[in-house]
């Protein structure tokens, strides 16, 4: 009765993710020197390669910011009890209907009305391929983790056809650019970050998990959601409908990680191009996680990742980049065998799948 | 076979056995003296004592948050105090592992099972200490042994179904044979009895005799008066981490150990003074005051006709039941678990679906309305099971206190968090939910306390009818007291109550008219002045009634 109460203090909630990082630079060290290399070096090298210049940074800030996207699709999920695998294909979908809606308006629009246009349009294509799920889920209980794994490659192939049948550019995989909605760099303001992709969605996604935050813990239809996720007896005891919160979850969710399409196609290249999303959709899965599903969470945990992702690059030249995937991986297995919350939605899961 | 009513008359006779029994032991088994435990700032023990002879049944006694269990977890090794000492059989043993404990033949039986449902009987077992034949399990080298070690103590469950398939009383007794399996000389169990039927608490109690009457040493974690006086030589009583009192059970009235319980005079649902487990009850219950019934005259505030609910798989869970509750009227519901009465208050509730028939709250047909819009109509529902269906855990009081009403304290779609905080404190306080900090996970108090908070929830506003559904069940004396208080409280302010409680002396302390449910249907519908155990008892057990349709107020 009592040893709850410990539970959810400061120390013990940000634990668990520091132990997984720890047990991620161990398997690292190890990892580097079975290439014959020495350990503070090559970490010396991630550090300079992303934090250490501003190149590096504005890649990592650039990373972080689609993965704090994909991040909050998958924690809004989980905070409604549900396991959104699909924020591949909503991510891929939002960042395509923003690219369509950038196409759609004429050339000169201004900025004040193309940019919000285009962001409402991705989170309108990520809120429909999140919305399939979420609504099978509230009507026939068909679990959002088939579903949603599902639905990436159907989104991913839809797209692919869509834009190689009627909307490539010459030989490449690639829409036309987009004729308004462009967003500024970082780099206009602070030249530093020349060259890399850093761009104004940053903001956006700073806004955006603020709103989040906001929303969950600060209105009712965030109380609802919550209280869903945690135990949807009680929710519909308490009048809230569990069908309803799923549907609405899923939709937000997907909505999410489709405003993430916009760091890409506004901020970055200005057109939709296949594979844009590279993984950035699944990883999330693991922001959400080690960012406890969090808002305030999640942006921190998208900067590790980033930050490992990128960093992978910086040291290629004595280690392969793949050494740097596995220690993605083990960061998510570590993550995995740590978190409590992990753990109890494991469980959960497999109940449901073996009843 | 009327088993409650019987079990509860043992009283007397139990006493004069245990009296004999208590003569036979001097030595001091188990000692452990000035335990101290603190989980954060939460002081769970302070200064417990306790003191078990070999071969007695020792009841230990308190409220909800006494620190019961802890001591308990203390005693098998689960956690190491922080001061004081523990030893067994003249040996220091403080601060030992739970391996130190089991080898050492302490065994304790958790309030929560610990088995593993897709495994047999036998495998759970003898999992961890399994008999090999090769790498391979042998099955009926397994199962010959349970089923020899189920002979020898009386705890007869077949060895090779799964647990699954297992009833309530079932699961505990493997729970109980596990810890024999083991060897335990002394069996700590934690409030074994919460989740058993009479019928198995009789059976529980015979095995528990037998093994003591063979030399094994029990204590029994509890919260029920009766059960101690029935069951137990000696009992031990705790208060807020201490210990307060021990005393053989024969020198012990129930309404002596309640007050040590709680600090202070308490009235028990019944009579004041006599003995709880005792079928003589004091006037209270035995004849109910005039001016209860005529308060019930005019129109019905909760009507209920023809119902039918169908169950899960397939059947109906309520077939065609009808009745009024008047206002000022508490209707009892009486039963053995698992005859539809929980659907029905789910169907009421508009937690679950209706095949055919009405119900009616005042006038308004509120067969097809949302949960929520019952709620605004003037319906309140203490749910049957609170961890599941009453409260968030991993809320706060205060935002539990708010659930089905949370479009109360909404202004534009946004939470009202003032409003939040300061109804939480207000009702924290009116319902003396302890601790009094509304901020409080409802996940971390006491069984009685997270009760509270949904009487306060539920009672602590506008209602015209009330569905109470085992209110009181595993809460400890002291809120059992407050909330049938607050029950007839209710009634006398000419509220509705539906009340539903598989505990028969609660049902008879409280009610104005009982029925019975059987099988989905109400078997017969008695003004409380004309019911009795005896005379509910056939009814409850299918010997009677069974012809009787319909029921009907």
């Amino acid at each position: 009765m009592s040893a709850r109460a410990a539970e959810g203090s400061l120390a013990t909630t940000w634990l668990a993710p520091l132990v997984a990082l720890l047990i991620a630079a161990i398997v690292g060290d190890i990892l580097i020197l079975s290439f014959g290399q020495a350990p503070g070096e090559v970490y010396r090298l991630l550090i300079e390669g992303t934090w250490g210049n501003a190149y590096g940074l504005g890649q990592v800030l650039y990373k972080a910011t689609t993965l704090t996207f994909t991040g909050l699709a998958v924690a809004l999920g989980l905070r409604a009890g549900l396991f959104n695998i699909g924020a591949e294909g909503q991510l891929a979908a939002g960042g395509f209907a923003a690219a369509m809606a950038g196409l759609l308006l004429p050339a000169g629009v201004p900025a004040i009305l193309a940019v919000p246009f285009c962001m409402v349009a991705a989170a309108a294509g990520g809120g429909v391929v999140g919305a399939v799920p979420g609504a099978l889920k509230a009507r026939f209980g068909a679990s959002e983790v088939i579903v949603t794994i599902m639905l990436n490659f159907v989104v991913l192939a839809l797209l692919n056809w869509i834009v190689a049948a009627n909307l490539h550019v010459g030989e490449s995989l690639h829409t036309p650019t987009i004729n308004a909605g462009a967003l500024p760099r970082l780099s206009e303001v602070a030249p530093g970050f020349h060259g890399s992709a850093a761009n104004a969605t940053i903001i956006l996604a700073i806004a955006t998990a603020a709103a989040v935050g906001w929303f969950l813990f600060r209105t009712r239809a965030g109380y609802d959601l919550r209280a869903t996720g945690l135990q949807p007896d009680a929710a519909e005891y308490g009048g809230i409908n569990v069908g309803r919160e799923h549907f609405r979850a899923m939709t937000m969710a997907g909505a999410l990680a489709g405003l993430g399409g916009v760091n890409f196609v506004l901020g970055y290249k200005q057109y939709y191009e296949e594979g844009f999303a590279a993984g950035a959709g699944f990883l999330g899965i693991a922001v959400a996680l080690v960012g406890r599903n969090h808002p305030a969470g999640v942006p921190l945990a998208a900067l590790l990742f980033a930050t490992i992702s990128q960093g992978g690059l910086a040291v290629n030249a004595i280690v392969p980049k793949q050494m740097v995937e596995v220690l993605t991986a083990v960061v998510i297995i570590a993550v995995a065998v740590t978190v409590p919350e992990v753990q109890r939605l494991l469980a959960s899961t497999a109940r449901r799948v073996t009843s | 076979m009327s088993a409650e009513p019987k079990a509860r008359g043992q009283g007397p006779e139990a006493r004069g056995t245990a009296e004999s029994r208590v003569t036979s032991h001097e030595s001091r088994f188990l000692v452990a003296t000035g335990i101290r435990k603190s989980f954060g700032a939460v002081e769970a023990n302070r200064n417990a004592n306790l003191e078990v002879a070999r071969g007695e049944i020792h009841a230990l006694v308190g409220e909800n948050g006494a620190g019961k269990s802890t001591l308990m977890r203390i005693l098998a090794g689960l956690h190491e105090p922080d001061a004081g000492k523990v030893e067994l059989d003249g040996k220091d043993v403080t601060g030992w592992s739970t391996r130190q404990a089991i080898d050492a033949g302490v065994g304790m039986v958790h309030q929560h099972f610990m088995l593993v449902p897709t495994l047999t009987v036998a495998e759970n077992l003898v999992l961890g200490r399994e008999p090999r034949r090769g790498v391979r399990l042998d099955r009926a080298t397994a199962s010959a042994e349970v089923t020899a070690l189920g002979r020898r103590t009386g705890l007869v469950v077949e060895p090779d179904r799964l647990v699954s398939e297992l009833s309530v009383g079932e699961a505990q007794r493997v729970e109980v044979l596990k810890v024999l399996w083991r060897g335990a000389r002394l069996l700590i169990l934690d409030e074994p009895t919460a989740v058993l039927s009479p019928p198995e608490v009789k059976d529980l109690w015979a095995v528990l005799r037998r093994l003591t009457a063979e030399g094994s040493t029990v204590v029994l974690i509890t919260h029920k008066l009766d059960e101690v006086m029935e069951i137990s030589d000696t009992v031990t009583v705790m208060r807020a981490g201490e210990t307060v009192g021990r005393t053989a059970t024969r020198d012990a009235s129930p309404s002596a150990i309640a007050r040590m319980m709680v600090g202070r005079d308490v009235v028990l649902a019944g009579a004041q003074g006599a003995p709880v487990g005792s079928e003589v009850r004091g006037p209270r219950s035995e004849a109910v005051p005039p001016g209860r019934e005529s308060r019930v005259t005019s129109h019905a505030v909760l009507a209920v006709d023809h119902l039918t609910v169908p169950a899960g798989r397939g059947g109906n869970a309520v077939s065609d039941v009808s009745f009024e509750v008047a206002p000022g009227e508490i209707f009892g519901i009486a039963g053995v678990e698992g005859n539809g009465q929980s659907e029905l208050v789910e169907a009421i509730a508009g937690l679950r679906s209706v095949s055919s028939g009405t119900i009616k709250l005042g006038p308004r047909d509120i067969t097809r309305l949302g949960v929520r819009e019952r709620g605004d109509a003037g319906l309140s529902h203490i749910p049957e099971d609170r961890h599941r269906r009453g409260l968030v855990l991993d809320y706060s009081i205060a935002d539990n206190l708010i659930l089905g009403r949370q479009h109360r304290f909404t202004r534009r779609g946004v939470l009202d968090r003032r409003g939040i905080a300061s109804h939480g404190a207000e009702q924290v306080k009116a319902f003396d939910v302890r601790p009094a900090d509304p901020s409080l996970l409802a996940g971390t108090l006491s069984g009685g306390n997270q009760q509270k908070v949904v009487i306060a929830r539920e009672m602590g506003r506008e209602f015209s009818a009330l569905l109470a559904s085992q209110p009181t069940r595993g809460v400890d004396v002291g809120a059992i007291e407050f909330i049938h208080a607050r029950i007839r409280a209710a009634a006398a302010i000419g509220r509705g109550v539906l009340l539903v409680s598989a505990d028969l002396v609660e049902v008879l302390a409280l009610s104005d008219r009982v029925a019975v449910m059987y099988e989905g249907r109400f078997v017969c519908v008695l003004p409380r002045a004309q019911a009795s155990a005896e005379i509910l008892g056939p009814y409850m057990t299918g010997l009677e009634g069974r012809v009787a349709a319909g029921g009907g107020a």
